[in-house]
């Protein structure tokens, strides 16, 4: 029973991916991709992955999904102006990909039984961090120096983004794009679910520590009540420029890096937590970082400043 | 009583997914949007709330069944927004066609 489910997800799936491939409007093939995306987390969940399972249904579909769409909506003015790739460049990338595809399955097909895996001694030190989800132990303890370089990655991603910005309205504000309309029934919305969905995100950081969750899927969900309230137009687009907005951006990194410094005068090394204060200082950082993550990221959603500061 | 509870969740999810599937043939087969949504939400509710309420006598305590409860909650509320979001935009591109 189990199998055919799972069967059936996994077929589904693949229809799923093919027919986002296929379909020639931007906007639906966006759509098809966030159903993928929540299907793929379902995947995650049979795998008993659910901290991947999280990540994937916030970021994966959610934010992502949301960036799409605005790309579809600012791209549809020009879109039927642009031919389709010829037979060629599909027939490279159908072979590239079909390359990358059958490299991954030779690499899982090929493992030897058992697995190669590190998880029994990850799970033998964690007790030492006081942490008790082993996913946020190998995030900041045994990996804590991948997790800052990405967190920087995702500010310089919105540097990139800002960079688009024209000179005169360089530090403007976004123009949110589709225009707002405005409508009670999504002003309902907008003032009915941020407590709650803000609640829920600062829990979800909270959890993280002991269950699935984390900072960036508590982060993601800051993200779309904030993302929420600015389509409403219940909250205004902030200016970029605004100092406490990029104190904003930068306090998560910024925390986690003095942290990380720190470690080398109180443990003797860089991104290593003092005995004993391993749980409080992490649960620090994955505050700030929640809340940097949660800006970040609904800063990349509403796009380069389009406008200038209206007095 | 576990069996009385068992069969409560099999009754209450097998009609939920019939409503589910009621819904799909609604959206697959009638004529316009409006028809369309209407098939599709008040099927979708009426499903989930079923298989919620089915799968209530398996929650492990009142934490999981108010997390349940939540869930078809939520759902209810973003699938009526989101439906009188489409049907005005359905209006809107109606008035614009004819004016």
């Amino acid at each position: 029973m189990a199998l055919a489910f799972d069967m059936g997800l996994a077929l589904l799936v693949l229809v799923l991916a093919a027919w986002t491939i296929r379909v020639q409007d931007t906007f639906s093939a966006v759509l098809a991709f966030v159903a993928l995306g929540l299907l793929v987390a379902l995947i995650w969940v049979r795998l008993l992955s659910v901290d991947v399972a999280l990540t994937e249904a916030a970021i994966g579909s959610g934010v992502t999904g949301a960036l799409l769409l605005g790309a579809a909506a600012r791209l549809r003015p020009t879109e039927s102006a642009i031919a389709p790739p010829g037979a060629a460049w599909c027939t490279v990338a159908g072979v590239l990909c079909a390359i990358i595809t059958a490299g991954l399955l030779a690499i899982a097909l090929l493992l030897p039984d058992p697995a190669p895996t590190l998880a029994p001694q990850a799970m033998a030190s964690l007790p030492q961090s006081g942490l008790g989800n082993p996913v946020t132990g190998v995030l900041f303890v045994y990996r804590a120096l991948d997790t800052l370089l990405e967190k920087v990655v995702l500010v310089l991603a919105l540097v990139g983004v800002w960079s688009l910005a024209l000179d005169h309205v360089w530090g403007g504000i976004p123009a949110l794009w589709p225009a707002t309309r405005p409508d009670s029934t999504l002003t309902f919305l907008a003032e009915l679910l941020p407590p709650v969905g803000l609640l829920l995100g600062i829990y979800m950081c909270w959890t993280g520590a002991d269950h699935p969750g984390g900072a960036f899927q508590g982060g993601a969900l800051l993200t779309a009540m904030w993302l929420l309230g600015l389509l409403a137009g219940v909250r205004a687009a902030p200016a970029t420029g605004r100092l406490s907005l990029r104190l904003l951006l930068v306090a998560g990194p910024m925390l986690f890096l003095v942290i990380g410094l720190t470690g080398f005068a109180l443990a003797g090394a860089f991104l290593a937590y003092p005995a004993g204060y391993a749980k409080a200082l992490i649960v620090v950082a994955e505050a700030a970082l929640t809340l940097s993550i949660g800006v970040t990221l609904g800063l990349l959603a509403v796009g380069p400043a389009e406008r200038t500061r209206s007095p | 009583m576990t069996r009385a509870l068992d069969l409560l969740t099999i009754a209450g999810v097998s009609a939920g997914c019939f409503f589910f599937v009621a819904g799909t043939v609604g959206l697959l087969r009638f004529p316009d949007a409006l028809t369309r949504m209407h098939a599709l939400t008040k099927a979708d509710n009426l499903g989930l709330g079923l298989i919620v309420l089915g799968l209530l006598p398996q929650a492990a305590g009142l934490g999981h069944a108010l997390k349940l409860v939540a869930i078809w909650l939520f759902a209810q509320i973003s699938s009526a927004v989101a439906s009188q979001l489409i049907a005005g935009a359905v209006l809107r591109n109606r008035s614009a066609i004819w004016p």
